[in-house]
């Protein structure tokens, strides 16, 4: 029978010998790489002693990194970060990536070369379906579920169904993948993709490039999909042929294979989209919501925060000063992100306008550190999620939108259409 | 197994930024995280319930953030089991993992109002509301072992002890 992206990544990973696998079938896997970060790494190694785990079976499929709570903001922070160093040391993990030496999990570990095309992954974090810009399975599971895998080298998966996105026309002026993933909120809502794989094919696919991609992926969860996938193309195969460190496999879809849902996106109608708070899925196009006052622009995260999305920041900013009543944070995802950006002379746009530019974290974007918002302030970011508290402060409010869009409106003091800027 | 207990009805799309704010991410004992369930969205929550209460939600419950801080917060607070129209997957396998009791039942979910006895039957899926009964599905065998059991823990503790005897003989 006929397999889509995600029912053939995972017969290849299946335990069992098997030709197909089929959706909601209950299978034993192995995978190619676990992924934990300092919040979910701590509760994990718990779990693994608990467990009573002694060594992590294969050390080589498992990479750490310090994001959350990096560089340290607080002494319970802290704490985090040492547990996660003294794991590493204890059990020999090499792909041990502290503050500094690393970055935001989701984008770090594509650049380090540990995930690649036709890979299993497994992440604590739930944005691990970011995996999927490099036509991978990544999927965010349960801490304990971490552990068990670091013991036994094996998982459990329920296959899921699939829905295709078919993605045709010419994209224009500031419409990027992360209005790609909006608009697809708007029309499927927060559960639309419930316990699915959402996969993306089309004539167009490869005029995005693979930064473009991670955008896309990154909020599949945010559509409550399992994982995002993005069928593998020129693009990914001269990426994974300069990064990956391993064997890889560009997996296709079938003719004919069974999806539970197809869907056209023709970018050459879309405009650049805003979620409005507080929740992902009240998508509107930007025009809106334009005029609304802006405190606060953080630009970042394991969305948004690649070499693409500051050169289009920079592109907005170059030359110009932010508005006087709104700030900015600019937050490369990568310190190798962050170089390039210093070489390219990017960051000297940013400071000039007067934005505030940090080492790679998650801080503010989970309302930790680093830019978290007061008691009715109002931010826009680049980030993937909008609840009510996520942010900071529980009063405050938040709109999500692509870099062009938070770049313009920076400038402006208000939401506005990069065009009219 | 079954369980009984009082009903608290949620709403849509409870995520878990609301359940445990991010600047609790750094608590890790079920009774301390149980302590701020809620706490920026509904205060008093904490207040209401007592342990082996039931909570009985819309869709997608759980959606956001995929941390356990938000089924061990409910651990902690002593809840017997959530009834949602559905789930958010991450949190539907955590709480699995954790051992804490989740039925899917949208019929339930629809009718259910707060303060009403319910009781459910994992085994069978059959779910009741006051005087209504619901059928859901019932979790696969393999699956209800690890959650009735107490959450993957023990499951790979015994699993590891039955390897080491396989490579003893």
């Amino acid at each position: 029978m006929p397999q889509t992206i995600a029912e053939k990544i995972l017969r290849n990973h299946s335990l069992e010998e098997k030709d197909e696998v089929r959706p909601c079938e209950f299978i034993r896997a192995r995978v190619d790489l676990t992924l934990l970060n300092d919040v979910n790494g701590p509760a994990a190694f718990r779990h693994f002693e608990a467990m009573g785990g002694a060594k992590v079976s294969s050390p080589d499929k498992l990479a750490l990194v310090c994001d959350h709570f990096a560089p340290a903001p607080s002494a319970a922070g802290a704490q985090l970060l040492s547990s996660m160093r003294r794991f590493a040391q204890e059990k020999g993990i090499e792909n041990f990536f502290d503050a500094g030496k690393g970055g935001i999990e989701h984008t770090l570990v594509p650049q380090e070369g540990l995930i690649g095309p036709g890979d299993l992954i497994a992440g604590g974090d739930s944005h691990t379906c970011t995996a999927g810009a490099f036509s991978a399975f990544g999927a965010g599971m349960s801490w304990a579920g971490m552990a068990a895998i670091m013991i036994l080298d094996e998982t459990w998966f329920k296959v899921p169904e699939s829905i295709r996105f078919n993605v045709t026309g010419k994209k224009s002026g500031y419409v990027t993948g992360k209005d790609i993933i909006l608009q697809i909120l708007q029309k499927i809502g927060v559960d639309g993709a419930l316990y699915m794989s959402m996969e993306f094919g089309g004539p167009s696919i490869s005029t995005l490039n693979i930064d473009e991609r991670q955008a896309i992926c990154n909020m599949a969860v945010e559509a409550g999909g399992k994982t995002a996938i993005i069928e593998p193309d020129e693009p990914t195969a001269e990426w994974a042929k300069q990064h990956c460190k391993r064997k890889y496999e560009l997996i296709t879809a079938d003719p004919g294979a069974h999806y539970a849902a197809h869907y056209e996106i023709d970018l050459s109608r879309m405009r650049p989209m805003v979620a409005k708070p507080p929740s992902p899925g009240n998508v509107v196009p930007v025009e809106d919501v334009a005029g609304i006052h802006v405190d606060q622009v953080y630009m970042g995260n394991c969305a948004n925060g690649t070499i693409t999305d500051l050169r289009q920041i920079a592109s907005v900013l170059k030359g110009r000063k932010l508005a006087k009543r709104t700030r900015a944070v600019i937050v490369p995802a990568t310190q190798k992100v962050y170089l390039q950006a210093i070489s390219e002379g990017l960051i000297e746009h940013f400071i000039e306008a007067g934005a505030a530019v940090s080492t790679p974290t998650c801080g503010a974007c989970f309302g930790g550190h680093n830019g978290a918002l007061s008691d009715g302030e109002v931010g826009v970011a680049t980030i993937n999620r909008n609840f009510r508290g996520r942010a900071g402060h529980p009063g405050a409010q938040v709109y999500l939108c692509n870099s062009y869009v938070a770049a313009a409106t920076a400038v402006a003091g208000e939401i506005i259409d990069p065009a009219k800027l | 197994m079954i369980i009984q207990g009082k009903v608290h009805v949620l709403g849509d799309s409870v995520d878990t930024d609301g359940m445990v704010a991010g600047r609790y991410l750094p608590l890790s004992d079920p009774k301390e995280i149980a302590k701020h369930i809620f706490e920026d969205v509904d205060p008093g929550f904490v207040m209401r319930v007592q342990p082996g209460d039931i909570l009985v939600a819309g869709k997608n419950f759980g959606s956001g953030s995929g941390r356990e801080h938000a089924p061990l917060g409910l651990i902690g607070l002593g809840i017997g089991c959530i009834i949602a129209a559905s789930f958010s997957r991450t949190f539907f396998r955590m709480a699995i993992d954790l051992g804490l009791q989740t039925v899917t039942c949208p019929e339930a979910a629809a009718v259910a109002k707060s303060g009403e006895l319910a009781r459910v039957d994992t085994t069978t899926g059959v779910v009741q509301i006051g005087s209504r009964q619901f059928q859901s599905d019932p979790l696969p065998e393999f699956i209800r072992q690890i959650v009735d059991g107490g959450g993957l823990s023990p499951w790979v503790k015994a699993e590891l002890e039955k390897r080491q005897r396989e490579a003893r003989a």
